[in-house]
């Protein structure tokens, strides 16, 4: 294997990583409301501009901003469920396809009136250098937003498998009547678990603030990639959305290597579709597939 | 008691219609320029909402892609008049041919496959995304550059000197699509295809041939939007990939049904009468203040969604239908 292939691939599985997370919050939404949410890319870009706000107005070194960032996010993520989802959680999919997409919207323009449409960019001291590892190149961000990945991700599955209000959420997930007649609370429930969800996209989204330029529209394009995780995975298998997240970044970056970036993103859609003809449960099954 | 609510219904339905079209026609004769231009806004959206009204309002099958067809539309007839020479009415009918060959292959593809509601959703974004990147990065296809088209007057090439000749040309079309839509949802094929949207099994076991059905309205959806492609090449004089592939083509599609009422006949051509004036009125509102115009557009999808769930011309239908009770 040359270099250059270990490179692509060292660079696949950190970008994997983030792609991962942001794909972990979709399948968990997915998987308890049942909701294809197209505001995801958008709730994304809130997150990089929650960062990026919160770094360049505030002074906060960007990755101390972060936990101020996961607050926020689940507080929006929480509100966002209470009105509009919770209207129409149990409308035909094309309702709630059509409503996430109208947030989208809101959410993207609101950034945009706020931030403008110009890129911003945010260096953080002392991690600007690239980092030498044999012969690799390593960006600093991008290990950092790797390993934050790594502990947020802890943090989610210690919340879903070891806490009163994650056995809640997973058993909302399973059968939402039959929780709610043991006494859980499903309303909430959704709230939190689309909260949780919001964290892990909003986290996702201010990991990439100091590794690329953003601006208020570029949710939408991490967005499809997100929807390819997930179903990868199985919408609602949330080990599953984790393992394709790297796939995918792998994929992706090894295609660009050898293929070229646009014909990289074409053989991503193509898997895509491939996989949602063949095997919509996903690779690793047990995804919840919605008959409807 | 029954036969007079239909009856009445049906006039309801007629007089709407009717209204629409005296405004339609009287209005490039009072209008200027600018007015012009925010009218034929409208139709292309009415005519690409009637497009998505028979595949999705009508026949229940969630398009999230029309921009593909859309797409195919401009591009088929675009690159026919600049490297053949072929008049662009030519390359309307080839678009649209072309765009219900691919509207049939992804249809075949994701019926046999079973695919439903959001994940049928997914599978025309999907390709109409793989369209764009195509598009975007083949020489053949013009790449990223777009298309031009060279401006001469003359009816043989599609282009007129005089707007109102454009405005009439795309209400001709939206007629006959609308047209063609009251006819088709009076006789067998609409109702099969409103039985297949209601319950698909159901429909099946009584002897409607689904798959046939509903490959024949993605056709005929994705030639209508086509058309609207093409016309859009021609009037606008520019296309490029990021015009016409992009999902915000698509959402153009779908929006004015919302708002007007899916599966309605009347439905898409008042959304679109709702929604680009607004924009415009928004547009000019909170001059210099980008994105206020699609924050506007965002709450009125949520609202309808939440509070309007039939739009406003399904609503009143349903009104007038729930007199019943």
């Amino acid at each position: 294997m040359s270099i250059q292939v270990l490179q692509s691939l060292l660079d696949g599985i950190l970008m994997g990583g983030v792609y991962a997370l942001a794909a972990l919050g979709l399948s968990l939404i997915f998987g308890v409301l049942k909701i294809t949410n197209f505001a995801h890319g958008a709730m994304m870009t809130v997150g990089m501009y929650v960062v990026y706000a919160l770094a360049s107005g505030l002074g906060f070194n960007a990755y101390l901003a972060l936990p101020f960032a996961m607050i926020l996010m689940f507080v929006i993520g929480f509100l966002i469920q209470r009105f509009p989802i919770h209207y129409i959680e149990h409308a035909p999919a094309h309702n709630q396809l059509l409503l996430t997409l109208g947030m989208a919207y809101i959410l993207e323009n609101v950034l945009l009136v706020i931030f403008t449409p110009n890129y911003k960019t945010l260096t953080v001291d002392g991690f600007e250098k690239a980092l030498r590892i044999g012969n690799l190149t390593v960006a600093p961000a991008k290990l950092v937003a790797f390993a934050v990945v790594v502990f947020v991700t802890g943090c989610i599955y210690f919340i879903l498998y070891r806490t009163h209000t994650g056995n809640s959420i997973r058993a909302s997930a399973q059968n939402d009547t039959g929780a709610k007649l043991m006494g859980i609370n499903v309303r909430n429930i959704r709230a939190i678990a689309f909260g949780l969800g919001a964290v892990c996209t909003g986290i996702a989204g201010g990991l990439l603030t100091p590794i690329m330029s953003i601006y208020p529209t570029l949710g939408e394009s991490f967005q499809l990639k997100c929807f390819v995780i997930a179903v990868l995975g199985g919408m609602g298998n949330l080990w599953g959305a984790l393992l394709s997240g790297l796939l995918i970044g792998v994929i992706e970056s090894l295609s660009s290597y050898y293929l070229g970036g646009s014909w990289s993103e074409m053989l991503i859609y193509g898997i895509f579709i491939l996989i949602l003809f063949v095997r919509p449960t996903g690779l690793f099954g047990r995804g919840n597939r919605r008959e409807n | 008691m029954e036969g007079e609510i239909v009856v009445k219904t049906k006039r309801v339905e007629q007089g709407t219609l009717l209204i629409l079209l005296v405004i339609a026609l009287i209005f490039p004769l009072l209008s200027e320029r600018y007015m012009l231009s925010v009218g034929i806004s409208i139709l292309i959206m009415a005519l690409l909402g009637q497009s998505w009204n028979i595949m999705s309002g009508y026949a229940g099958q969630f398009s999230f892609g029309h921009a593909a067809f859309f797409g195919l539309g401009a591009y088929t007839s675009s690159i026919l008049y600049i490297d053949f020479n072929i008049s662009p009415w030519v390359g309307m009918i080839a678009g649209m041919c072309v765009a219900a060959l691919v509207g049939v292959l992804i249809g075949f593809l994701s019926f046999r496959y079973k695919l439903r509601g959001d994940f049928f959703a997914l599978v025309t974004l999907a390709f109409a995304e793989i369209l764009r990147v195509l598009f975007n990065n083949t020489k053949a296809l013009k790449g990223a550059t777009g298309i031009l088209i060279p401006y001469k007057d003359a009816w043989k090439e599609f282009q007129f000197a005089n707007d109102r000749i454009f405005y009439f040309i795309i209400l001709g079309m939206v007629i006959l699509a609308t047209l063609f839509i009251g006819v088709m949802s009076r006789r067998k094929f609409g109702i099969f295809l409103i039985a297949i949207k209601e319950n698909q099994e159901a429909a099946g076991s009584l002897g409607v041939p689904v798959l046939q059905y509903k490959l024949v309205a993605m056709a005929i959806s994705a030639a209508i939007a086509a058309m609207a492609g093409t016309f859009y090449a021609q009037y606008y004089g520019f296309i490029d990939p990021t015009v016409v592939f992009v999902s915000s083509i698509s959402v153009e599609a779908i929006v004015p049904c919302i708002i007007g009422g899916a599966g309605t006949l009347g439905g898409p051509l008042l959304g679109a009468l709702v929604i680009i004036p607004l924009q415009e009125l928004s547009n000019n509102l909170f001059e210099g203040i980008n994105g206020m115009n699609m924050i506007i557009y965002g709450v009125l999808i949520v609202l309808f969604v939440v509070f309007c769930r039939d739009g406003i011309y399904g609503t009143v239908i349903r009104r007038l239908k729930g007199a019943r009770s």
